[in-house]
């Protein structure tokens, strides 16, 4: 978009008020980069202690321990990743659906209420996921978890007992990865699927949109090969709007690595190491939300404000790489 | 498209039987996902709508919540604090925010113009958390918790919202429209302030709105700044409750009475979201 093409001798009269204006604008608009390099300095200096205390070992030791003094981040990073990754793997697949459902397969009176009710489930509040996932999933999964993965059978308690010896040497086998846990469907499984729910409307609505922009063309010229509906999709317009949905995809991840008190509400906030699908585990959001506020100790505060710092330059990295596809994908003028 | 479409489903060279199948086979999967991706929305609205519309009588919304253990009460406490901080907040997000929008729009060619654009963007994919810390470390570790914490936290998570959508309904006011103004002598800024903004006023306000909708269900950066407060509190200064902070209260707690509060408290949030989403949605619809 060019500037307006001033004519130049009645403007010199306005100058000086153009320059008042544009320098307020300025100002104002600076507080955009201030908010942005204050939060860079008030994380670094609030999360200085821990860093000094603990240099990298922060980030890759195991231990959290308030108590003890000890704090190291990598189950946390490790909860962080699983829950986001697994979460964005599973609603990938039904985000993507759901995009050519709207537009390719609806007929209008339908595709703008399923796109509206889509774009609903983005505004529904983190806590109140959590809610019903505390009241009305918690319940059903922990039954489920009862009822299939920890048949009655003699050999169940054998097989615990051999899980704890390998949890102790710290291996864990697959199977010992679907040992019921005792929370009542809270864990990490809880988690990941409140979190699939959460993050799916990011990638549905960035798809549609770049699923309507491959030319009609496309579409036509397959059409006319006598290709049937799914050969046209999945031949023209999935290849087409391929980037654009990664790009969709990384903004989706970008929420689901920072999604907070949802899954603080349902991951049952333990230290330990993820050794079950259904056990306790924590993320670096959910153990900010629930030990910043009791952390009385300069270190135990300083760690979880450090967690923040991470969390900021992995969302800021993430989010600056969808954009930047996303940007390199949008034809110009539509952007 | 119809046309092509039906025109593709009756070929006049036949179709092979796996092909076919295989076309109906995806399109149902294609149904399927969809309604797995809708149904958890409609779940969650009969849930709340079961379990809070009881409690939504009158002592709802002109009661605070009763001691720990007792029944009766309301979240007066949280829908006061909630509207107070929600106030606050738009003004940040509005003042800077659409100061924002015209920067990028209307200078494009200023030097900083791509690196307010980039941090802007970049702003948006902060975690609502982080900005918690944040505002933490700039007022209530000097000042202590107050509702003005909470509301700096929203008003900069309002901020990327509103110039991304003020920018673009900025960028959509004709270009000639500017350069009539300035052929008539009007200075830059006049065009600007009383030409420009006005013809993008309703886009703006349905930015705001979608900014409001979305920041108005944060509960995260509110646990350790506005704090919460077991009572109507309208001193900016000092602690108060919010909506989403009884929610999580409520939710996490032991007490039955606790738990239906949080529900209909739940239910209350989610309808005023979505119906400022919806209006917001149609507004900017009919421009």
């Amino acid at each position: 978009m060019s500037e307006p093409t001033r004519p130049a001798p009645p403007a010199r009269l306005s100058s000086a008020s153009d320059r008042v204006f544009e320098g307020l604008i300025l100002v104002l608009a600076s507080v955009i980069l201030l908010v942005f390099l204050t939060s860079i300095y008030q994380l670094t200096r609030d999360s200085w202690p821990a860093l000094q205390h603990f240099g990298l070992s922060f980030f890759t030791q195991r231990t959290w321990n308030p108590v003890a003094g000890v704090f190291g981040a990598s189950s946390m990073i490790a909860g962080t990743l699983v829950t986001s990754l697994v979460a964005l793997l599973i609603s990938v697949p039904l985000a993507v659906a759901s995009a050519l459902f709207v537009a390719e397969y609806a007929p209008r009176w339908l595709a703008n209420p399923v796109g509206y009710l889509i774009e609903l489930l983005a505004a529904v509040p983190s806590v109140v996921y959590g809610l019903w996932a505390l009241f009305v999933i918690a319940p059903i999964l922990g039954r489920w978890q009862i009822t299939f993965f920890s048949p009655d059978h003699p050999d169940r308690l054998a097989l615990y007992t051999k899980c704890a010896a390998l949890w102790a040497e710290n291996k864990t086998t697959l199977q010992c990865f679907f040992v019921p846990s005792s929370g009542a469907g809270r864990g990490l499984a809880l988690a990941i699927i409140i979190l699939t729910v959460m993050i799916l409307p990011y990638t549905a609505s960035v798809a549609r949109d770049v699923i309507r922009l491959v030319p009609q063309d496309q579409r036509e010229a397959m059409y006319a090969l006598g290709a049937t509906k799914w050969e046209v999709i999945s031949r023209a317009i999935l290849p087409y709007a391929r980037a654009g949905i990664l790009g969709g995809v990384i903004l989706a991840l970008g929420r689901a690595l920072g999604e907070t008190l949802a899954v603080a509400m349902v991951i049952g906030d333990s230290q330990d190491v993820l050794r079950s699908i259904w056990g306790n585990a924590s993320t670096m959001a959910s153990v900010i939300a629930n030990q910043f506020g009791d952390a009385r100790e300069t270190l135990h505060r300083s760690s979880v404000v450090t967690l923040g710092l991470t969390l900021f330059f992995l969302s800021v990295l993430v989010n600056y790489v969808a954009r930047l596809i996303i940007a390199r994908l949008t034809p110009k003028g539509i952007q | 498209m119809s046309a092509l479409t039906s025109a593709a489903a009756r070929p006049t060279t036949a179709l092979s039987p796996a092909r076919r199948v295989k076309n109906l086979l995806m399109g149902a999967l294609i149904l399927l996902a969809t309604l797995v991706v809708v149904a958890p929305l409609i779940l969650i609205f009969v849930y709340l709508l079961r379990e809070g519309l009881g409690a939504m009588n009158l002592a709802f919304f002109t009661k605070v919540p009763a001691p720990e253990g007792e029944t009766g009460g309301g979240l007066l406490n949280a829908i006061a604090g909630s509207v107070e901080m929600l106030l606050m907040a738009s003004v940040i997000g509005v003042i800077v925010g659409v100061a924002g929008g015209i920067f990028l729009s209307e200078y494009p060619r200023h030097p900083l113009m791509p690196t307010v654009r980039m941090i802007s963007d970049v702003l948006a994919g902060i975690p609502a958390i982080v900005m918690g810390l944040v505002a933490y470390g700039l007022i209530v570790l000097h000042f202590g918790f107050s509702g003005f914490a909470g509301a700096l936290a929203l008003g900069f998570l309002m901020i990327p919202i509103v110039v991304r959508t003020s920018e673009e309904v900025l960028k959509l006011v004709p270009q000639s429209v500017r350069e009539a103004g300035l052929a008539l002598g009007l200075p830059k800024w006049l065009v600007t302030l009383r030409i420009v903004l006005p013809a993008a006023a309703g886009g703006i306000v349905t930015g705001v709105m979608l900014a409001l909708a979305r920041v108005a269900g944060e509960a995260a950066p509110l646990l350790f700044t506005a704090f919460g407060n077991p009572n109507v509190n309208l001193n900016p200064a000092k602690p108060m409750s919010a909506l989403p902070l009884e929610i999580y209260r409520g939710a996490t707690s032991a007490y039955d009475e606790n738990q239906r509060l949080a529900k209909a408290g739940a239910l209350l949030l989610i309808v005023l979201i979505f119906v400022t989403s919806l209006l917001a949605r149609r507004f900017s619809r009919r421009k």
